[in-house]
């Protein structure tokens, strides 16, 4: 954050506290365990997770590399702002492939959960293996689901990668403990206090580069079980009488692109893709009163609007 | 965001309102609280009242909410609120220790972080580590209640973890006719309490979390009430600038020696501010010299406030390193290596005193040992006893002995130096968290480097097997139980090592209070933690070194 320079006393706002607390996380996982990784999925997460990296080390390099545990299945804009960050001076990127996957040729329209559990959950334990890493910071966050409010920012695992929920430490204060027997490792996520919210105003304030498809674009789509799917390389089966169609997409979320459904919309701007997600309260108490006024059908129609 | 939903009409307005709407919200300050409340208080009907009427909710998490009312609810048609913050009961099932949960929700003006901690088991353990970071408690009462014992230890407990701001939510004024009467007798009846535990401040909010009466707006179902509803309570807090004002102080996390020309130490700063140019103390050593950049990733700073992570160079190359404390230099600190403090246990295992822990306070982790419980406040009844063992959820005024002088700061003078935890040295959980509350005056012992070996004896000479017994028999005597490492006992690693094998079992058991002797050979002059007793020559040593 652009800190005024001269200032007097003054307090952080939101977004300068949650960077400074992430900076110190990223700062106590170097200083405490041997061999620490950014796990990097080319995602939104990843982009702020990667920003901070950066400040906490400034004017270093980064002090540990990247690892993009890959699936082959990621849409290529992912591929394309991957390479351009490996590229950049001073980041050392690793990308794993699960060669058991790759030789069973594992992907997300032929074997449905096998792909993930093969790519991804095999994939980056083989990875954390092979490199010996002891610390991998991850970029979940509390608020994405009721569930991971109660999650750690320091997350320890055995020997063999297995969560152990009786082995989970109290944190207190910005006290974390880090101390580990030989092959135990810890997950670390800097962005547990985060909100998607913030994410969003962080990288709109921060001028952070992400991935294109969050924007939206006119982009070659097929309709399946109501999931608009990208047609992002000649890999996709087509079906009989199955032809892409042109249509304004953006995703939320990005992964395997034969798993990530696309959404309508003409957000093409950060602003308006924060409108465009945005449901405040206020809306919703005015939301009842227009349903009062013209019903149901009012309300769809101003969904459809991207009032919401 | 009101502002931005008027002008949703014209599309050009909306997107210059929107960006001045993203740019304003840029500058939200942010509040930490914890709530307090037994089962059935309405704890999380009141926070997921609070996420849903201020909370920037998303529109899948709105509709899952519409959904899981009807499926699960309580409320029949209505929205039922605690289902926002629910996802914990299954964990509970499954035997998982929760500790806190955190929770997030923001208005124009402020972001909001709640640990809301449940259960009552576990609570004093809880609740501290959710109040540890917070500014602000609220402490639920049920009206039709009143003030109840829990009501007393939750008080207690956010007095002791240092939070500014207690407020009182009397809830579930519907089911007492919304009566003022009921409500100033509670709030009068706690004013006494709070007198006698040195409560200086708090506000009283009578409310009703399931109608939302005094939540987010007043309520005129009790127009004798003047004061403002919880959430605009909340909203004005002062939070944060306290720090400023104190002296600075920042741990040193991490050196950052990117080339030879650079060598920047890394911290966050723990109170005050620090400017270019400004004379600055090395703690513990106490060398002096002077601040010569503030380096950030955006460029130089000519000031740093508390809470800032940043990076500063020194205008003399001098020995700084992690776990080091930079001061202002006309800081009187003085490193100490005895603390008194308060220790809240967290461990199901009991406190072993004089056991070496580790413990953690600032960036630095020392070798400690609780020397001496002087008493164990029972926080159900808040009177103090004496003589007992620490377990689980005790809160004891204990003294403890560090391997090397650290320089200390009262909890009091501030939370983020002033606060450690204990760490078990074998099966690393953490174990307490303490408050530092003294610095006894000639605290300050030379560094002993090796105070968990001292337990360590490895027995040489020709009858070293018998003289081994003898010891064992005499500690067991005193209540001890060695272990004792022969060769039978390294046997049990085949291909290891016999002597390595025998000293890291050693320091494993040490390390856990457990005093080890040793009879496999060693070679001479191979040095080893611990002493060597030879057991030709003394034939009755053994007393000598028994702690
Ligand atoms: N009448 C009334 N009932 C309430 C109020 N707040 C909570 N309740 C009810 O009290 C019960 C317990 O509430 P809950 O929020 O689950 O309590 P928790 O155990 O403290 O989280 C539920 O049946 C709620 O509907 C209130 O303000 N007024």
């Amino acid at each position: 954050m652009n800190a005024p320079v001269g200032f007097k006393t003054r307090s952080l706002n939101h977004l300068e506290q949650l960077e400074a607390e992430s900076i110190e996380i990223f700062r106590e996982v170097v200083a405490e365990t041997e061999r620490p990784v950014m796990l990097y999925s080319i995602g939104k997460d990843s982009a702020v997770m990667l920003h901070l990296a950066k400040k906490a080390f400034f004017p270093a390099p980064l002090p540990f590399p990247l690892l993009h545990v890959d699936t082959s299945w990621k849409f290529q804009d992912m591929y394309a702002l991957r390479d351009k960050v490996a590229a950049e001076p001073g980041i050392e990127l690793l990308v794993y492939r699960n060669p058991e996957a790759e030789r069973l040729g594992i992907n997300p329209f032929d074997h449905g959960p096998l792909h993930t559990d093969m790519w991804k959950t095999e994939g980056l334990k083989q990875a954390l293996d092979k490199y010996g890493f002891d610390a991998a910071f991850g970029g979940a966050r509390r608020d994405e689901e009721k569930s991971r409010a109660k999650e750690r920012v320091f997350s320890f695992r055995d020997r063999n990668h297995r969560w152990e929920p009786k082995s989970q430490r109290p944190e207190l204060w910005s006290l974390y403990n880090a101390k580990k027997g030989p092959k135990e490792s810890i997950r670390v996520f800097p962005l547990s206090n985060w909100t998607e919210l913030d994410i969003w105003q962080y990288i709109y304030g921060e001028g952070i580069e992400i991935v294109p498809l969050y924007l939206s674009a006119p982009r070659p789509t097929v309709e399946r079980d109501g999931v608009l799917l990208m047609v992002d390389d000649e890999r996709f089966p087509l079906e009989a009488g199955e032809a892409p169609v042109e249509r304004s997409v953006r995703f939320r979320t990005l992964g395997c692109y034969p798993l990530t459904g696309a959404i309508e919309s003409e957000a093409t701007t950060l602003a308006a893709v924060i409108q465009e997600m945005l449901v405040a309260t206020t809306s919703e108490r005015q939301g009842r009163v227009i349903d009062k006024d013209g019903g149901a059908a009012s309300m769809e129609k101003k969904k459809q609007e991207g009032y919401f | 965001m009101a502002t931005l939903l008027k002008t949703l009409d014209a599309p050009d307005a909306a997107s210059q309102e929107l960006e001045r709407w993203i740019e304003a919200t840029q500058n939200k300050s942010l509040l930490r609280f914890i709530t307090c409340g037994s089962v059935d208080d309405g704890k999380s009907t009141l926070i997921g009242r609070l996420l849903y009427d201020s909370k920037l909710l998303f529109e899948d998490q709105l509709s899952a909410l519409a959904s899981d009312s009807k499926k699960q609810g309580t409320q029949g048609e209505e929205l039922d609120f605690a289902l926002l913050v629910d996802g914990l009961s299954a964990e509970r099932e499954q035997g998982i220790t929760i500790d806190v949960a955190y929770r997030f929700f923001a208005t124009d003006k402020r972001k909001f972080i709640v640990a809301d901690t449940p259960g009552h088991e576990q609570y004093t353990r809880n609740m501290v580590t959710g109040a540890s970071t917070a500014d602000a408690a609220v402490i639920l009462i049920d009206a039709r209640k009143g003030i109840l014992t829990q009501t007393r230890r939750h008080s207690f407990l956010a007095q002791l973890i240092g939070i500014r701001h207690l407020v009182l939510a009397v809830n579930k004024m519907d089911l007492v006719g919304y009566g003022q009467s009921t409500f100033d007798r509670i709030v009068a009846q706690y004013g006494e309490f709070a007198r006698q535990a040195g409560i200086d401040e708090f506000t009283a909010i009578p409310v009703s979390g399931l109608n939302g009466d005094n939540i987010t707006s007043r309520s005129p179902a009790m127009p004798w009430y003047g004061g403002p509803g919880l959430l605009e309570h909340l909203e004005n807090l002062p939070v944060g600038g306290a720090g400023s004002a104190e002296p600075f102080r920042m741990a040193v996390q991490w050196v950052s020696r990117p080339s030879h020309n650079f060598r920047g130490y890394a911290g966050r700063i723990a109170s005050g501010r620090v400017g270019v140019g400004d004379a600055i103390k090395i703690l513990p050593a106490g060398r002096k010299t002077f601040v010569e950049r503030i380096v950030t990733s955006d460029g130089d700073l000519d000031h740093a406030v508390a809470g800032q992570s940043i990076t500063v160079t020194l205008t003399d190359e001098i020995d700084c390193s992690r776990g080091d404390v930079i001061v202002a230099a006309d800081n009187q600190t003085e490193p100490v290596s005895r603390i008194t403090a308060s220790l809240v246990w967290m461990s199901d295992e009991k406190l072993v005193p004089h056991r070496s822990y580790w413990l953690k306070v600032g960036t630095q982790t020392v070798s400690a040992s609780v020397d001496l419980v002087d008493s164990i406040v029972d926080v159900n009844t808040l009177a103090a006893r004496a003589g007992e063992p620490l377990c689980l959820n005790d809160i004891g005024q204990v003294e403890i002995d560090l391997d090397r002088p650290v320089p200390a700061v009262r909890y009091r003078e501030n939370r983020k130096l002033g606060g450690f935890i204990l760490i078990d040295k074998m099966s690393h959980a953490t174990v307490a968290a303490g408050l530092i509350k003294d610095l006894p005056a000639n605290a300050v012992r030379q560094p002993s480097g090796v105070s968990a070996f001292d337990d360590i004896v490895w027995v040489t000479g020709p009858g070293r097997t018998t003289w081994a017994a003898a010891a064992v028999a005499r500690l067991k005597a005193q209540g001890r139980q060695p272990v004792l490492i022969d060769d039978a006992a390294v046997a049990v690693f085949p291909g290891d090592d016999p002597v390595r094998t025998a000293r890291e079992v050693a320091l494993l058991v040490t390390s856990a209070g457990v005093p080890a002797l040793i009879t496999v050979q060693a070679l001479p002059g191979e040095t080893h933690p611990g002493r060597v007793i030879d057991s030709s020559k003394s034939e009755d040593g053994g007393d000598e070194w028994v702690i």
